[in-house]
């Protein structure tokens, strides 16, 4: 085994060593020779350990090795997306911000692609890798399936985002949002994916609980749906194998459906089912009761699956997209709003006789708020997605204003609670170092939100009234830059709220620190594995 | 007939039809009233299976005392 993994190693390295030589773009070859240290390490490390006995890994117990490194990388990687959101909200209000001495690695149009990614995929990401390995194990009373396959997954997807977030700074782009890697990265991301969803898939096939608990459902919806959005929207052809440029191979408005069949589900599958299945298995546990009802939760997933695949062309209102897929994509989207709202107040019922513990359990706050901001912004989507509402509110920051109070409301303020959730509990701590410092951060983080969110609401009706202002002549009122100064203190506002949100992150990463800092890891046995009956 | 125009009326007629009964059958699923009783045994899942002592392999949700774990050397 050992030979075969050191001729494979030994190839991709002397193959990155010449691509680092032949690249024709800087981005390229960056890349070829990060590759070519990473590989040619492990080449040396295989090499050195070849033939000596392998530790045998602890199969009685959960494998909860990568849902400790998860957990640290969610915390690292949403610093660094949030931190890097809150400077470029800062550049947008203070241009001199985009450095002549950094051009063209630091400006706006390279850090943004960063910041989403980072929060997206980095943050977002990391959290449901984490949680669905710790998640699946738990409800399945089963060890994660498929050996050391799972820590393949964790590495290579941090490798993903390594490779994503260079190739942003350097200027390899396929220009496509949420979806800008280029297609060797893309390569990449899919051989991980695919291990992702076999380990996951082999590890509920081992299962011996008899039926397969709701978030496993939302889990498995998430990474099939990701696999199948990432290949089709990814379809393209390098113009050369040793450079990172790509041709696409839609175009036009096939290609802008596409594309935004993609986007929403990549909305709709990663940061929706995926973190309803962090949902349905956290709130429950944090809470002390089962779920309010069983059979909701199934209609919320079948609702949610057959809708949300719909409602991407909904971002295509006003283009040479034919009205019909327009309107069926509106459609669709309003029609959304239900099982939204069935999942949440799903979630919210489950604290029907535990409402007391909102006084003194911050973390089930979190939670609480969470699935406030998700009923918001599932309120607010279907609405903007209304024709005569999007006419207003397309290219405005309301957009910017909905998705945050999504993201940074319902994905940012899960994480924040699961996170909480699993660091005492994978480090054998009784609880966090500090419960002070849980509310800090709550509070912190709320009202970070609210001052983004009601900043970017002013700021982006206005300057949708403004563009379409018209004299009684029949001209518009305002040029473009009218609207831009119009919006200056509105980007400051904004700006101050993700600096909150920031200290709120850094404080909780200070908690974790001082829950983990010499605390041996916890071994969870797993249950004994009788056959099922 | 082109394939865009086939395709169109494929996913109108039968497509549609198989996709609203497969929901449709879902929900009746769900809400079976002879699976009450596992519906129930399902939410509580995520409070099993966190201590050696305790594991419900019996599909009636009954738990069984679990023999003791030999304490192995190594980590996952």
């Amino acid at each position: 085994m050992d030979y075969v993994k050191l001729i494979i190693l030994g190839l991709i390295t002397l193959m990155s060593a010449i691509a680092s030589s032949w690249a024709h773009d800087l981005a390229y070859q960056v890349h070829a020779a990060l590759i070519m240290i990473i590989s040619g390490g492990m080449f040396l490390w295989v090499l050195r350990h070849t033939d000596e006995p392998k530790p045998l890994a602890d199969t009685s117990r959960y494998a909860d090795g990568v849902i400790r490194a998860g957990v640290i990388a969610t915390a690292f990687w949403g610093i660094a997306g949030f931190l890097v959101g809150t400077f470029i909200a800062f550049q947008l209000a203070f241009p001199e911000l985009n450095f002549d001495w950094g051009q063209p690695f630091t400006n706006f149009g390279r850090l943004r692609p960063l910041h989403t990614s980072a929060v997206i995929f980095a943050f977002g990401g990391n959290a449901l890798i984490a949680t669905s390995f710790y998640v699946v194990q738990r409800t399945s009373a089963a060890r994660l399936w498929g050996g050391n396959a799972h820590w393949f997954v964790f590495w290579g997807y941090q490798l993903f985002i390594v490779l994503a977030a260079t190739g942003y700074l350097l200027g390899a782009t396929q220009s496509k949002e949420y979806a800008e890697p280029e297609w060797y990265v893309d390569i990449w991301l899919t051989i991980v994916w695919v291990t992702y969803l076999v380990v996951f898939m082999g590890t509920i096939m081992v299962r011996k609980e008899r039926h397969i608990y709701v978030a496993n459902w939302f889990y498995l919806a998430f990474i099939v749906t990701v696999a199948m959005l990432h290949l089709v929207n990814n379809l393209s052809i390098p113009v050369s194998i040793w450079g990172s440029k790509s041709v696409q191979v839609f175009s036009g408005v096939q290609d802008a459906m596409t594309q935004w069949w993609y986007g929403h589900n990549a909305v709709g599958f990663f940061l929706t089912a995926g973190f309803l299945g962090m949902m349905y298995y956290f709130v429950p546990k944090q809470a002390g009761r089962p779920v309010y009802s069983y059979k909701l939760s199934i209609i919320h997933f079948w609702a949610l699956i057959f809708l949300y695949i719909w409602a991407g062309p909904h971002h295509l209102h006003y283009t040479a997209l034919p009205d019909w897929a327009a309107t069926l994509g509106m459609v669709f989207s309003i029609v959304l709003w239900m099982p939204s709202w069935g999942g949440m107040i799903n979630g919210l019922m489950t604290l029907q006789g535990a409402w007391d513990k909102l006084r003194t359990d911050p973390i089930l706050r979190m939670f609480v708020l969470s699935l406030g901001f998700y009923g918001m912004s599932t309120f607010e989507g279907p609405m903007m997605s209304i024709r005569a509402v999007n006419s207003l509110s397309h290219y405005t920051d309301w957009t910017i204003g909905h998705v945050h109070s999504g993201a940074l409301g319902w994905n940012g303020m899960i994480t924040f609670a699961c996170l909480y959730f699993l660091t005492p509990k994978l480090w054998g701590r009784k609880q966090m170092y500090s419960m002070a410092a849980i509310n800090w951060h709550f509070w912190l983080a709320t009202i970070g939100i609210v001052l983004y969110a009601a900043s970017m609401w002013v700021t982006g009706i206005m300057e949708g009234l403004m563009w379409r202002e018209v004299d009684d002549q029949g001209f518009l009122v305002n040029s473009f830059a009218d609207t831009v100064s119009a919006k200056f203190p509105m980007y400051v506002v904004r700006g101050l709220g993700g600096v909150m949100f920031l200290s709120g992150a850094l404080i909780m990463c200070w908690n974790m620190w001082k829950t983990i800092r010499g605390a041996e890891p916890a071994h969870a046995a797993l249950p004994a594995a009788t056959p099922a009956e | 007939m082109d394939t865009y125009s086939f395709l169109r009326e494929l996913a109108d007629s039968w497509v549609l039809l198989a996709m609203f009964a497969f929901f449709i059958g879902a929900g009746v699923w769900a809400f079976w009233p002879g699976l009450r009783q596992s519906r129930e045994d399902a939410s509580m899942i995520p409070f099993r299976n966190e201590t050696p002592r305790t594991v419900s392999t019996d599909p009636s949700g009954t738990r069984r005392p679990a023999p003791d774990l030999k304490k192995g050397p190594t980590d996952d």
